[in-house]
């Protein structure tokens, strides 16, 4: 029988942010060249992994290939790993190397992210409304992250691969900046532009819902 | 401060990296500006909606492909 005493409400931590109390364990196994405890860490962020190779690639053939890229990549370079930051953001570094050469390789005359952007253009938003329910009272969960993921796509390169690391892994700027080789400003400068791009797609995606 | 100025601002404003300062003179403009209000508001939905989302199943046949690659060259390198 349950007890009729509620349980204090705690704040709910990001999915993201929660590392399993195993992982430090399997981690040292798998450096020790323990593959299953190394399958345990693949099977608990393949999915998280392949979005992102999938996001930055927009190729589904590309973004499979990065993705096992990756996880190989990792596994013969645990050693190096040195548990200064997470598992997973060392592995998202991994993984996002993996996926921009797939992406250069491609698209060679498109992707260049160091290139200097023009931040001269009118970045003030001309579509300023409320939105109403919460997309995740809208709808199916599998068909947010469709609509989402569609909506990354449109982004040029440049800004889905910051917005992809800061916002969705949630590495710091300075993490996103490393990764990428850039500046901390032109992090910055790419986020916001990105931010305001998807804001206004979903606004766009919202208003059209509403429209009979 | 100009609405402009709100969004130069707008991603060191919903990453808490601004000093105070600064900071309040931002939220005294958006105290005033409903325009900039839903804005930031709508922004900051944004980043909340794609960061919670949850990544979509690996397709069976893409997980099958992965872990037959794995199986296939972890030995090898451990080997």
């Amino acid at each position: 029988m349950s007890s009729s005493k509620l349980d204090p409400i705690e704040p709910h931590p990001l999915p993201s942010q929660v590392v399993k109390a195993d992982e430090p364990m399997l981690v040292a196994a798998a450096k020790a060249g323990d593959i299953p405890a190394f399958e345990t860490l693949v099977g608990r962020y393949e999915r998280k992994i392949f979005r992102l190779t999938q996001n930055i690639t927009q190729n589904r053939e590309d973004a499979e290939d990065a993705m096992q890229e990756a996880f190989l990549k990792a596994f013969q370079h645990l050693g190096e790993f040195q548990g200064n930051s997470r598992f997973y953001t060392w592995l998202v570094r991994i993984a996002v190397n993996q996926a921009l050469m797939k992406l250069r390789k491609r698209r060679p005359n498109v992707v260049s992210l160091d290139e200097d952007l023009d931040t001269g253009e009118d970045m003030m938003p001309r579509e300023v409304e409320d939105w109403g329910p919460s997309p995740e009272q809208r709808y199916e969960q599998t068909e947010l992250s469709g609509i989402l993921s569609n909506m990354i796509g449109e982004l040029d390169p440049q800004f889905r691969v910051v917005f992809q690391l800061r916002d969705i892994e949630e590495l710091s700027t300075e993490e996103t900046a490393e990764t990428l080789g850039l500046s901390v400003p032109a992090v910055k400068s790419r986020l916001l532009r990105a931010r305001l791009k998807l804001r206004q797609k979903l606004n766009q995606h919202f208003r059209r819902e509403k429209t009979p | 401060m100009k609405c402009k100025q709100i969004i130069s601002e707008l991603a060191d404003y919903l990453d808490e990296a601004l000093d105070p300062i600064l900071r309040n003179t931002i939220e005294v403009h958006l105290e005033k500006c409903k325009d900039c209000r839903i804005v930031v508001d709508t922004t900051k939905q944004t980043i909340e909606i794609f960061c919670n989302s949850e990544p979509a199943p690996l397709p069976a046949s893409t997980r099958l492909r992965l872990h037959e690659a794995l199986a296939k060259h972890l030995r090898r390198v451990r080997a």
